[in-house]
């Protein structure tokens, strides 16, 4: 390529271009900075998000007032639940693995609108602010729960109107990034990579980004409304003027039950890459794999009314969205029986992300089992609104889409950094975490059944041995998350120098140098009749 | 325009009208469930209080929300007209039909500042105490949708024209043209937009009964 000789030699992150120093990235319109502009943002939020629910877990260590009182308590699960779900897990895998991996997947320099792409960064950045003034500034911090249902979140006192505003702006953020995505898997693949060659990971980015596309604008006009109605009193969610609370919720989850395909789908991309490459083996059901993506992305839609059973519907909507919600397991669990079988007869290479990916399909079964509890009328009815409900999601949406990133985190890393990690310890980080991650959730099966509500600072004292295991759980996973962090920090600066390919993969990222080129690729990539994502043979 | 070069030492040739409309029909998408989501609480509330929405609809006057509709769709052929007139390279003749766009633009504007003026005179704006003590719930609600979806396209018609003032400058300065018509393409693509959402507006709040 005519340009490439300028660069020649300098990686992503070594290349000087205008601007110096941090100025070099916070303006850089390289798609794999923009990518790692994510991690660390993302990260950040996430190590916040996590030291809330750290709070959160010892406030539940004994009944009654541990550490903190029952408004403060409402206060850290609200802020817990809209760091968690629009910073950290909504955003995630497209923002960080997406932009990071998926130009050079599909053999292109760049996502189609790079400028665009950095804007998304900003946003993002702008919605985080936006958020952080409604915890610090005001008259309180917001205790609606993530969800904002109304009549609450326009009768509370609290400052809710810029978290509102600021889940908003991340909603754009995510837009933006999946028209982008969108743009470049239609346009810039390139020559030989026909939508039969394409990597997995990258499929379930496109179902995804229509998704981002197609739901996120529901919920960010519900969101408008919630606002003007509490500035102006507008009445369309005030049952006193004649609007329906109900409605919200119908509205609410228009989006925020596809908000869970968002999370989830990349993450089975993800694992759908690890699990071929350490088995050195061609993925099992390639085409059902795109075919249950696809599914999901579009029966993923119709199923929100599950999460409204008990809020007053018709019998006849309540069958109907629970048949869905069982269609909609259907596809997930094709994914599932696609990687085991993956697996079958492979030569099985068992390092780090294999250990994650391996564990993400355990916990992903579990919550995705439980889910099936939740989504039939009669049990629901009996377990909505218990410590179930809140393990079922923490094992989907840490369980699956964490458990997933970490996975891909280890993968991806030599790559991305160009130095690879310590062995050892990120596999001890894994077993630790994985440890502390089932005796924190597993325990509020148990307990939901029993009947222990969720949401409350405090509990009967019949709770209170479950509660201890899963706050020492707690403990635990949060050491395993030091270990890995540490191990991973330390290893980006003073790693060993990683290999070109050191899993032995056969997608188009691996035929770089670690890390990649400003460019990507010194000469454009062409796929012939025999190449393909996983052909191991 | 260092930024430019710049760009240009990363990305060589990157320009593909292709992608850009692509892209600019997904916003597109975005934009119309965006809306979507608003006609759903208008039907909704339409269907429990259809008395009420028919009594509230003889406040609004026809005749602007009529002419406000028919300069609109003149305002949607001038744009297109502008976008063809580019492609055949007369640069003039474009930038005059923008301008007349423009103007439109504004008027649709000005008449839409005249209806909520005489609205907010008889007392009626969200929250207002005539509202509050002398309406039904069901016209509370209608009045309510009123401000906010003919508002939120008021925002969209302000935005469209300040993506037209791009344009405009463009075409003027040459680097939007009968071979780079991207910026002017999408311009005319969301103009249409906001003129369909508004098509859509016209008939569920003033004609109706």
């Amino acid at each position: 390529m005519h340009t490439t000789n300028a660069v020649n030699g300098a990686n992503y992150l070594t290349y000087q271009g205008k601007y110096k120093g941090l100025l070099g990235w916070i303006f850089s319109t390289d798609h794999k900075r923009i990518g790692l502009l994510y991690l660390y943002s993302i990260a950040t939020m996430f190590a916040t998000g996590v030291l809330l629910g750290l709070a959160m877990k010892f406030e539940l260590l004994a009944p009654g007032k541990t550490i903190m009182d029952a408004q403060t308590y409402n206060a850290t699960f609200t802020v817990h639940g809209v760091i968690m779900i629009f910073m950290v897990v909504v955003p995630g895998l497209p923002a960080v693995f997406g932009n990071l991996m998926m130009p050079i997947m599909i053999g292109a320099k760049d996502v189609a609108f790079p400028k665009l792409n950095l804007l998304s960064w900003w946003l993002y950045i702008a919605g985080v602010v936006l958020v952080l003034c409604a915890l610090l500034f005001g008259s309180g911090t917001p205790d609606t729960g993530w969800t904002f249902y109304a009549p609450y979140s326009f009768k509370t006192g609290t400052n809710l109107l810029p978290a509102v505003f600021g889940a908003f702006v991340l909603g754009f953020s995510s837009i933006l990034t999946g028209l982008n995505f969108l743009v470049t898997i239609h346009r810039l693949r390139c020559p030989g990579m026909k939508w039969t060659k394409l990597p997995l990971f990258v499929w379930t980015l496109y179902g995804t980004a229509w998704i981002q596309l197609l739901a996120t604008p529901v919920v960010g006009i519900t969101l408008v409304l919630v606002a003007l109605e509490r500035v102006f009193g507008v009445g369309v969610f005030d049952p006193a003027l004649g609007g329906d609370p109900v409605l919200y919720q119908h509205l609410f989850w228009i989006y925020s039950h596809p908000a869970v395909y968002i999370m989830i789908l990349p993450a089975m991309g993800a694992i759908s890459e690890i699990i071929p490459t350490f088995s050195q083996k061609h993925i099992f059901g390639y085409k059902a794999i795109i075919a249950s993506t696809l599914a999901i992305a579009f029966v993923g839609y119709l199923v929100w009314g599950h999460h409204m059973f008990t809020a007053g519907m018709s019998g006849t909507a309540q069958y109907y969205f629970s048949l869905l919600t069982f269609i909609v397991a259907i596809p997930s669990a094709i994914k599932v029986f696609n990687w085991i079988s993956t697996m079958y007869k492979g030569s099985i290479n068992i390092q780090t992300p294999f250990y994650w990916a391996v564990s993400f399909i355990f916990v992903f079964m579990v919550g995705g089992l439980s889910g099936l509890v939740l989504g039939a009328l009669a049990t629901d009815i009996y377990v909505h609104d218990t410590a179930f409900v809140v393990a079922h999601f923490h094992y989907i949406v840490f369980g699956g889409t964490g458990f997933a990133f970490f996975a891909a985190m280890h993968y991806w890393f030599p790559k991305i950094f160009g130095r690879m990690y310590d062995k050892a310890w990120a596999n001890i980080g894994w077993l630790v975490f994985f440890i502390g991650f089932l005796a924190l959730y597993s325990p509020m099966f148990y307990l939901g059944m029993m009947g222990m509500p969720r949401r409350y600072y405090d509990y009967l004292e019949e709770f209170h041995g479950g509660n201890i295991l899963s706050t020492l759980g707690s403990w635990v996973l949060v050491t395993g998350f030091i270990i890995i962090v540490v191990n991973l920090v330390r290893s980006a600066r003073k790693g060993p120098p990683a290999e070109m390919n050191p899993w032995h993969s056969k997608t188009l990222e691996w035929t770089v140098t670690s890390p990649p080129p400003v460019l990507n690729f010194e000469k454009e990539p062409v796929l012939g009749e025999k190449d393909g994502p996983y052909n191991y043979d | 325009m260092a930024e430019h070069q710049h760009a240009h030492i990363e990305h060589p040739d990157m320009y593909d009208p292709e992608s850009s409309k692509i892209g600019m029909w997904l916003f597109i998408f975005t934009e119309l469930l965006l809306f979507g989501g608003l006609f759903i609480v208008y039907s909704v509330y339409r269907y429990l209080n259809a008395d009420a929405f028919h009594l509230a609809a003889e406040e609004l006057n026809t005749f602007i929300g009529a002419f406000n509709t028919v300069i609109l769709l003149v305002s949607s052929m001038t744009i297109a007209m502008s976008t063809t007139a580019l492609q055949k390279g007369h640069k003039k003749v474009a930038i005059a039909l923008l301008v007349i766009t423009f103007l439109i633009g504004i008027g649709f504007l000005v008449n839409k500042y005249i209806e909520w003026g005489v609205k907010f005179s008889h007392g009626i704006w969200p929250g207002s105490e005539q509202m509050l003590n002398e309406m039904s719930q069901g016209e509370i609600l209608f009045f309510g949708l009123y401000f906010v979806m003919t508002g939120l396209h008021a925002l969209h018609i302000i935005v469209g024209l300040i993506i037209m003032g791009f344009a405009m400058r463009g075409v003027a300065n040459g680097k939007v043209n009968a071979k780079r018509p991207s910026l002017l393409d999408n311009c005319g693509l969301y103009w249409h937009l906001v003129d369909l959402i508004w098509i859509f507006l016209f008939p569920l709040f003033y004609l109706i009964h």
